[in-house]
């Protein structure tokens, strides 16, 4: 038997090939140290795919589709894996957006989004390697331009 | 059929090859033939949170000369905003004074919330170092009345490639003609990652330098930019690359370049073109300036749907 890295949990939701350095701004998303039921995080683990992997499992908690879609940015290859009593019931991976609303901000200082009060807006014109132009700006943003609020 | 009424002038990105081409047709008409009636009526607003002589005067000008009034401001003092008022409060009531806005904004993107605030045509005349679109179409009628064609040619871009917004809306556009570009720049002001990742995207070809003379031969056109002080946060910064690039006639008379060779420049000029230039076969800028009235008034009456 297979010896797990980072415990099982029984009921709740596992998010599993996390780009290794994205694994605690996920932790962030997803608001972890607020979450009273158990939260076991994971880093510098092996993966085939990824080389390092994170790996995140929350006890009693569904992520929602905000969520999903926050995490999908800055950790592109991440698999969602929902628990219950113990099995692995549903298994995604994370689907990049063609546009985002409002979850991030356009790292260009000059931009109107960052100097009027309007929900930001991005286009997502390359999904890998993640490229996102800014609706308002158009300026260009990579993995590591990322900033989400 | 090709429709522009309506259509919002934001970035050039937003223009297909066929309709910038019918922009440029509807240009050359303006040019030849006076339209003084066809915008009687209709207001323009001028929105210049940001000084501008030139781009103000030319809108106005286009506009008064098919007929149309203008009404708006040019300094940023004058308005609401000092008040606190933000843009889409502003220009969601001018809207109801005006068929369409000219808007110039110190923010990057200032145009875009513009057009997605008001239900009338909005019309950026450059935001920030991003985009300024109406100068795009100038230059390229500058460029298809020089060459007759604007596909295939060689264009060098010289200057100031970071901040110069011309340049950026310029390469995009030509990047539907299948143009050879040359980004001759100091490794310091370059051509954004953004830019050069779109035009990577396009398959265009380009190539970066940083002397004209590694390309002089081959280019049909040279874009010249002035390096603009104002973009730059350190004066210590804008002073190392100030003067770097001087054409003068001297400097042409040594370089090998095409004798059909153009020089555009979008003005105002510093030190980047010596006034020895102006006479010479090669100098296109003084015309390039003068198509500013025919091309917006063109842009003028096709989104306000009196050419269809």
């Amino acid at each position: 038997m297979k010896k797990l890295e980072v415990s099982a949990i029984e009921e709740g939701t596992v998010i599993d090939q996390i780009a290794n350095k994205s694994t605690f701004k996920v932790a962030n998303i997803l608001n972890t140290q607020k979450i009273e039921q158990v939260v076991l995080i994971g880093f510098n683990l092996s993966s085939k795919k990824l080389g390092k992997k994170g790996i995140i499992k929350i006890g009693g908690k569904l992520l929602t589709q905000e969520e999903v879609n926050k995490i999908s940015l800055i950790a592109p290859d991440a698999t969602v894996n929902i628990i219950k009593d113990s099995e692995v019931v549903k298994k995604f991976t994370v689907d990049i957006p063609d546009s985002i609303e409002e979850f991030m901000k356009c790292f260009n200082p000059n931009c109107v989004s960052n100097n009027q009060k309007i929900i930001s807006r991005f286009h997502v014109i390359n999904k890998n390697p993640i490229r996102i132009r800014c609706h308002y700006c158009e300026r260009h943003m990579g993995v590591d331009d990322i900033e989400l609020v | 059929m090709i429709s522009l009424k309506d259509k919002d002038i934001i970035s050039i990105l937003d223009f297909t090859k066929e309709e910038i081409l019918y922009i440029l047709e509807i240009s050359a008409r303006m040019e030849r033939e006076a339209c003084p009636d066809i915008l009687k009526g209709k207001i323009l607003a001028n929105l210049f949170f940001e000084p501008s002589t030139r781009t103000r005067l030319s809108f106005e000008a286009a506009m008064k000369r098919m007929g149309g009034q203008v009404i708006g401001f040019d300094e940023l003092g004058t308005t609401s905003t000092v008040k606190g008022e933000s843009l889409r409060d502003s220009v969601k009531i001018i809207e109801g004074y005006c068929d369409i806005i000219v808007l110039r904004h110190f923010l990057e993107g200032a145009s875009r919330l513009t057009a997605d605030s008001v239900g009338i045509p909005v019309v950026n005349a450059g935001d920030g170092a991003s985009q300024h679109p109406t100068q795009t179409f100038v230059d390229l009628y500058a460029v298809k009345k020089a060459k007759g064609d604007i596909e295939n040619l060689s264009v060098g871009f010289l200057g100031d490639l970071k901040y110069g917004r011309t340049a950026h809306s310029l390469a995009y556009a030509l990047s539907h003609f299948n143009a050879d570009m040359c980004f001759i720049s100091p490794p310091s002001l370059r051509m954004p990652k953004d830019y050069i990742e779109e035009l990577e995207i396009r398959n265009v070809s380009f190539q970066e330098v940083d002397s004209i003379s590694e390309v002089s031969e081959k280019l049909d056109i040279l874009y010249c930019t002035r390096i603009q002080k104002e973009r730059f946060a350190e004066p210590v910064e804008y002073e190392k690359v100030r003067g770097l690039y001087k054409l003068s006639k001297l400097i042409m008379d040594e370089l090998k370049v095409k004798d059909d060779l153009k020089i555009l420049h979008p003005l105002p000029r510093v030190d980047e073109m010596d006034e020895s230039l102006d006479a010479t076969e090669y100098a296109m800028y003084f015309q390039q300036a003068h198509s500013g009235i025919p091309v917006r008034e063109a842009l003028l009456a096709l989104v306000l749907g009196v050419i269809k």
